[in-house]
């Protein structure tokens, strides 16, 4: 595997009461490329996104047992710094949650919370990322007006632009373009591209094209286990299991 | 920088914590409070005494609570009874077969009501209502009454709970499934058809439910009962008899509590068959509509 | 046919008693506020809102409510600030520390309802017991903590179910943003939640103000308006209770005033909590 991981999961189970829905996971996310998590729906993908950042904790029910080690740090030990951890992270869902408030304190709201509060240095940050989500242009005059006006193609990019503005190692998608239209969709698409220089990228996705355009390494899931993991144009073209031969050309779906 | 925010999300978990205990320690308290009150009556007067004799002479420790207990349970008849039948018929009425519109501007009257305090409905009941009983209906009964009565007690309490039934009864019945309606009709059932025989036996635990949060909501109504029921110490033969609820009890005689021995116990000994009594049918009106909740689920 | 017939008479038949019941909802309402206009308009001047009584409550034919208006405002404004002080950090307790359908959760929830149940009369009479116990004399204080015990049911129930309403994924997204528990649920759910804890505000003051068992036993009642926390005071309840049963003609006019402004404060509160509701908020997703 690359060095530098900045993600590395070790005997990772996850139960839902008694449904064990991950199933002793191991992996490595490479780091400064883009790992897409594929698989057919309901095994586990989104699952196994949410332990990277412990949002797992709040479903009803669970049990995790294994460690996530983040920057050699176990995530899910009792006594870690979580919202330390968490930051080093940056989560886009699949819809957009802009916080009430405006566009401009959407962006520096985890940056206040670190202490960073001299207006000139958070215009620039706010300035900084919303021209690398592509955002700037459309949203300059109206910095200070309601995240919520946007539209879901601008919100989405406002949250990546939040997200990058808190300065985390890893990128998180859960199905980031399943609500846009094909515009923004290509549009976020294109961003990861970009970052892929300064971030790792994880998304899950269940749309296979989408990882054929963009994915550099490629983690399959079916019914909780890693079926297979490896570079894309490997696991895309000449899958070794049987079981990502039926998904990755078309049985399973 | 970061060590002070960790500081304040731990504490601040610790301080809330023992806020919410604290809070919820209260009705415990409360219990508590009021048996321990209660218990010097209890040494002088059988519970059974207290509970079923009509000997009330404070001056001479005898608390016989029957007519208080008879006079709250009948005005409490009479609001339930008067009450429920409205609710359900302007319930489904409102849900089934009015349009939007009406709802929209019916829901505010019904807000209101709720939030109408208790003694402007006292003030209600002495312009309207006395005297409607007084000059209408008493004579229709060859009866003649000052109009300070149960039934007076009845008819304002009745208002009072209407709102609370009925925004009850409206949310059972919109909860019905719009796919259980349309089987009914393509059956070929009418609309009243599929009202009554669908809609209402599906809505019947949430019925059942509005009708004993109606109860544990009149049996506690003090102020506006206590305006207009007369308050006269008897057991009130007749409907339209002056009575004498609990609740007018303890509010009526709070300045004397103190000058006459056992006399506070026993305000206290009924203010915990209140405490009791409204707590046990709350419980078991929530139970039933968790249980709903949980089925639509 | 004759069963048609039959069917169709019984449900016209209660469609006449479903749309009697309606409207009889409707005239109740317009009676109470009628007569209740009917009695307190003629009984509003100047004086009146503006002067305390004069000659004593019971039997003093001059003068107005002002001392029931006065202490009730500051008791229902009191009482309310400090339910909700209490009221809104647990229920953030309950659904932001805690997973808002746990066990403990649930019983608090329990708990709550069983609270909104007690009638205020026995809250009354055990804050009564407390303050002989304790050798308090009736106060606004007492009366203030007394009713924010009342309403404070009232608040957390209705900022709960507010809450509950807030999609998950804006509660990831603050922590994922590197947020505490504390600053997601001060910065980020007190605002998204904004209109409905103000909805439940303004609710609570209504109940608050309309309050008369509970004072009853706690806050006394007085002519003057009360210049400290530690007196009695009189509130705008018993100002129609008291004021209400004497034979003199003036002294009955300023029990229906004061039902007038109770009214006329409750209607308010009505169309401000709906306004509200409707405006929403500027921030809200």
């Amino acid at each position: 595997m690359e060095n530098n991981s900045h993600i590395v999961v070790k005997n990772l189970n996850v139960y839902f009461g008694t449904n064990h829905v991950l199933k002793n996971v191991c992996l490595e996310i490479p780091d400064k490329k883009i790992t897409a998590i594929i698989g057919p729906s309901g095994c586990g993908k989104t699952t196994l996104l949410k332990c990277f950042n412990r949002l797992i904790d709040s479903t009803d029910g669970v049990k995790v047992t294994g460690e996530v080690l983040v920057d050699n740090e176990n995530i899910f030990d009792p006594k870690a710094d979580l919202p330390r951890l968490r930051k080093k992270m940056g989560l886009l869902s699949q819809q957009p949650f802009p916080l009430p408030m405006s566009i401009y304190d959407n962006i520096t709201f985890g940056l206040k919370l670190q202490g960073i509060r001299k207006k000139k240095i958070l215009d620039g940050i706010v300035e900084h990322y919303l021209k690398m989500a592509s955002l700037w242009e459309e949203v300059k005059d109206r910095l200070h007006s309601p995240a919520s006006r946007l539209s879901i193609g601008q919100q989405q990019r406002l949250c990546l632009a939040r997200g990058l503005a808190v300065e985390p190692d890893v990128i998180l998608g859960d199905e980031p373009t399943s609500a846009l239209d094909p515009q923004s969709s290509a549009h976020i698409e294109k961003k990861f591209i970009e970052l892929k220089e300064k971030y790792s990228i994880v998304f899950v996705t269940h749309i296979l094209r989408q990882a054929r355009r963009i994915a550099d390494h490629i983690i399959y899931i079916h019914m909780g286990e890693i079926i297979e993991q490896g570079p894309a144009c490997e696991v895309l073209q000449n899958p070794k299991e049987q079981k990502t031969k039926d998904y990755v050309f078309g049985v399973i779906s | 920088m970061f060590n002070w925010r960790k500081l304040k999300d731990r504490v601040s978990g610790k301080l809330m914590l023992l806020i919410t205990i604290l809070a919820c320690s209260l009705v415990l308290v409360i219990g508590i409070g009021l048996i321990t009150k209660s218990l010097p009556v209890l040494e002088n007067n059988s519970f059974f005494k207290l509970l079923f004799s009509s000997d009330w002479h404070p001056l001479r420790g005898q608390f016989g609570m029957l007519p208080f207990i008879i006079s709250t349970l009948l005005v409490t008849l009479v609001a339930v009874l008067l009450a429920v039948p409205i609710c359900l018929l302007a319930a489904v009425y409102l849900s089934e077969y009015a349009n939007r519109k009406v709802l929209l501007y019916v829901n505010p009257v019904i807000d209101i009501l709720a939030g109408i305090p208790s003694v402007v409905f006292g003030v209600w009941g002495i312009i309207l209502i006395v005297p409607f009983v007084k000059n209408q209906v008493a004579p229709l009964f060859g009866v003649s009454s000052t109009g300070y009565s149960i039934l007076s007690g009845g008819l304002v309490l009745a208002v009072m709970i209407l709102p609370v039934i009925i925004h009850l009864f409206i949310s059972v019945i919109k909860s019905v499934p719009a796919e259980l309606r349309n089987a009914s009709l393509s059956l070929g059932a009418t609309k009243w058809e599929t009202v009554k025989l669908v809609v209402l036996r599906k809505s019947k635990s949430g019925i059942f439910a509005g009708i004993v949060l109606g109860l544990s909501r009149a049996f506690g109504e003090t102020m506006a009962v206590l305006m207009v029921v007369g308050n006269v110490i008897k057991i009130p033969g007749s409907l339209l008899d002056p009575g004498y609820p609990l609740p007018a009890l303890i509010a009526n005689n709070y300045g004397e509590m103190l000058s006459i021995p056992l006399y506070d116990s026993a305000l206290m000994f009924s203010a915990l068959i209140l405490f009791i009594i409204v707590i046990i049918f709350n419980i078991i009106s929530r139970f039933v509509l968790v249980g709903i909740e949980r089925r639509t689920i | 046919m004759n069963r048609q017939r039959g069917r169709r008479i019984e449900e016209n038949i209660f469609k006449v008693l479903m749309v009697a019941a309606a409207l009889t909802i409707i005239a109740v309402f317009l009676a109470i506020l009628g007569s209740i206009a009917m009695k307190g308009l003629p009984a509003m001047s100047w004086e009146m809102i503006t002067q305390t009584p004069k000659g004593g409550y019971y039997l003093g034919k001059e003068g107005g409510i002002l001392n029931a208006i006065v202490g009730s405002l500051i008791l229902a404004v009191g009482a309310t600030l400090l339910a909700a002080l209490i009221g809104i950090p647990v229920v953030l307790y309950m659904n932001i520390y805690r997973k808002k359908n746990s066990l403990f959760v649930n019983a608090i929830r329990t708990s709550f309802d069983v609270m909104w149940g007690i009638p205020s009369i026995v809250y009354g009479a055990f804050g009564f017991s407390v303050m002989i116990f304790f050798g308090m004399q009736a106060s606004l204080l007492a009366g203030i903590i007394i009713v924010s015990l009342v309403i404070f049911p009232v608040i957390s129930r209705t900022v709960d179910e507010v809450i509950q309403l807030i999609p998950k994924g804006l509660i990831d997204a603050s922590y994922s943003l590197g947020a505490t528990r504390y600053e997601t649920a001060f910065k980020i759910i007190t605002r998204q939640a904004y209109p409905g804890i103000l909805t439940a505000l303004l609710i609570a003051f209504g109940r608050a103000i309309g309050d008369a068992a509970a004072v009853l036993f706690t806050t006394g009642y007085t002519d003057a308006i009360p210049t400290s926390l530690f007196q009695a005071a009189a509130t705008l309840p018993l100002a129609i209770f008291f004021q209400l049963g004497t034979p003199i003609p003036e002294v009955q006019a300023r029990a229906y005033a004061s039902a007038f402004i109770l009214t006329i404060i409750i209607l308010l509160i009505s169309i401000l909590a709906r306004v509200i509701t409707r405006k929403f908020s500027r921030f809200k997703i």
